[in-house]
């Protein structure tokens, strides 16, 4: 019945090449060399972390491999030692190997900050959907709130919120999570408003499409793009600020060798020893430019108004 | 099926939007309309950009809840309708949309666009629910291994197709089509057009086609409605109201459509309008078309008075106007 109706003769056939949606947003990504430089460097770092975990023996795999030293050996007789092959960035004012314990503290520092994200994620995005969806008064209760908590100085909260869990990892953790939410709420909510206006809810629900369905299967699909560019930028601001934290000396507690202690640990002999800074500190600015460049190249590749 | 030949009834329907902040007041994009649509037929719907057309179209496809009035479908009120028993309704009553672009899920591939109001409504089994799928893009005149494919990849003709395959994916009686060709190159148009013709033909669909162009809507409809500032001012048979409109704005419209003969062109002079369409906020009092009109009669019964839809002209011909088929 179908060969009266359709106009098949007329219609030109020619379609593009098939690209899913994430090939196409990757070949995009691969054309910023400083994204996948960033992405390199992120890789490298996380491969890093995990061998000086991994297996639980301190300093993991690259002790046993003898490519580093254990990152809590204490050696006074040799403490601030310059770079040698023994201790290819030198040592701190216990004696420790300042290598292993940088990559020790790169498995703190990416935890922190990349888990955080899944918090935020939790909290963020279901405020923001719900906000989004609902309107009325419980999109007005729930935006009203989030403009509470965004009004307090992020770090000024996240210090009140530590002070009160007591320092450890999961403290910082939580803490975190509780203050960085507000700013991806507001951005899924501005997402989900625009969304909900398109041609193609309306289809859907015209289709019989339920309310759920229509989160799972529409809004959320839809909004994930920003909502991935706004988490990799949070991943360095994470990062920054659990050093800071532990910088202040209410983070990370020592022997624990997170970036942040190590900068506090080497500002007590910053002009005796300036390399106790400018170590992990060079490694805290890497990991947040790396991450800040693959966000850049993300929302230049997820932006679909990018396509060419 | 009931004996019912009007298969649609809007009675007295309202939307008013509500403007927030102090001074409130509304916009009243619809502002009481009366419309029937009868089993099989297609009633053209026609106005200027932001007379109401659009939001119609949600009041009777329930997308929208009205403000006041109800809307009577198949011998139903719809108008209170709400969760599995709106859901049932639309089964038998689709709509396609105008944005080619913005209609279609980004994320989702055709066959999964294709395949949600077969899943929604439980229709088949999954064996079936993909044969039909392909079934739709074949009767719309696309390739049937299409489905893995995104929209992005497709033109905009090529995409409204895959609109009218959503609509016709539950086997509805009653499609509603918002400006569906309005945003397609002239030669797509046609075909698109003919392609719902033929729909119409096979499936006994009924259409209610809303444009913005007189010319289409010639070409596609039996009956024609003329909405001015959210309200219908005149209905008749296509050839009625090409003929004899009775409605100034009916007058002015059709002047405006240009006649393919440069010697008739040149000789014609079509009525041209004053001023700007008003604001929904605030319509004019009386005739809401008067301070547009080149016949009204201001002051007096025009700006004071409200002309009801009365019968003029031709049989089945209505208009809202005190003076309809004066100069």
């Amino acid at each position: 019945m179908a060969t009266a109706i359709g106009l098949a003769g007329q219609v030109d056939w020619d379609v593009p090449e098939q690209t899913g949606l994430w090939k196409d947003a990757w070949v995009r990504f691969r054309r910023n060399r400083l994204a996948v430089a960033g992405l390199v460097v992120i890789v490298l770092m996380i491969v890093l972390a995990l061998g000086a975990r991994l297996p639980t023996a301190p300093g993991g795999l690259w002790r046993i491999l003898h490519l580093t030293n254990e990152p809590f050996l204490q050696d006074v007789t040799n403490s601030y030692a310059t770079p040698s092959l023994q201790h290819p960035l030198g040592t701190d004012i216990l004696g420790r190997d300042q290598l292993s314990r940088i990559l020790y503290g790169a498995s703190i520092s990416l935890t922190i900050g990349i888990v955080v994200q899944f918090l935020i994620l939790g909290i963020g995005g279901s405020i923001g959907m719900a906000a989004g969806y609902f309107g009325g008064w419980i999109d007005n209760l729930l935006m009203r709130f989030t403009d509470i908590m965004y009004a307090f100085p992020d770090l000024l909260l996240v210090l009140v919120f530590v002070a009160a869990f007591g320092p450890s990892f999961w403290s910082i953790f939580i803490a975190l999570g509780l203050v960085y939410w507000v700013g991806l709420a507001r951005l899924v909510r501005g997402q989900v408003l625009s969304i909900k206006e398109k041609e193609y809810v309306e289809a859907a629900i015209m289709t019989g499409t339920s309310p759920l369905k229509l989160i799972v299967k529409h809004l959320v699909p839809n909004s994930l793009g920003p909502v991935i560019v706004t988490l990799t930028f949070g991943i360095p601001a994470a990062i920054f600020t659990e050093a800071a934290l532990s910088f202040l000396g209410i983070g990370i507690r020592p022997p624990e060798p997170s970036w942040g202690v190590m900068i506090e640990d080497g500002y007590a002999g910053i002009f005796a020893d300036p390399r106790q800074v400018i170590f992990p500190g060079i490694a805290v600015a890497l990991t947040m430019l790396s991450f800040t460049f693959v966000g850049d190249g993300l929302r230049d590749a997820l932006d679909p108004r990018m396509r060419r | 099926m009931t004996a019912d030949p009007i298969l649609l009834r809007v009675a007295g329907a309202f939307k008013h939007f509500p403007i927030s902040g102090f001074g409130g007041g509304a916009v009243r994009a619809v502002d009481g309309v009366d419309l029937e649509i009868r089993r099989g037929e297609t009633l053209g719907l026609v106005g200027e950009s932001g007379c109401g057309k659009s939001t119609l179209a949600r009041l009777i496809t329930a997308l929208l809840p009205a403000t006041a009035g109800k809307i009577v479908f198949d011998g139903q009120d719809i108008t209170r309708l709400k969760g599995w028993r709106l859901r049932r309704v639309r089964r038998k009553m689709q709509m396609i949309f105008q944005d080619p672009f913005a209609s279609l899920d980004p994320r989702m591939t055709v066959g999964d666009i294709l395949q949600e109001p077969l899943d929604n409504f439980a229709i088949g089994s999954m064996r079936d629910r993909r044969r039909r799928v392909q079934e739709l893009l074949r009767l719309v005149g696309l390739n049937p291994n299409f489905t893995n494919r995104y929209p992005h990849e497709f033109s905009g003709g090529q995409r409204q197709r895959i609109g009218i395959a959503r609509a016709l994916a539950v086997n509805p009686s009653f499609i509603v089509c918002d400006e569906a060709v309005s945003a397609l190159d002239v030669s797509i148009q046609a075909q698109i057009i003919n392609l719902l013709q033929d729909l119409q033909k096979e499936f006994q669909l009924t259409y209610l086609f809303i444009a913005h162009d007189l010319a289409v809507v010639r070409h596609l409809s039996d009956r024609i409605a003329v909405m001015y500032l959210g309200k219908v001012v005149e209905t008749a048979g296509r050839n009625d109201i090409y003929e004899r409109p009775q409605h100034p704005y009916t007058k002015a419209l059709l002047s405006s459509i240009p006649v393919p003969d440069p010697a008739v062109e040149r000789e014609r002079a079509p009525i041209s309008l004053k001023g700007e369409i008003p604001s929904p906020v605030n319509p004019p009092s009386g005739c809401r078309f008067h301070p547009r009109c080149p016949i009204a009669r201001v002051p007096g019964i025009c700006s004071e008075q409200e002309p009801p839809l009365e019968p003029h002209g031709a049989r089945d011909q209505v208009a809202a106007c005190h003076f309809a088929g004066q100069a």
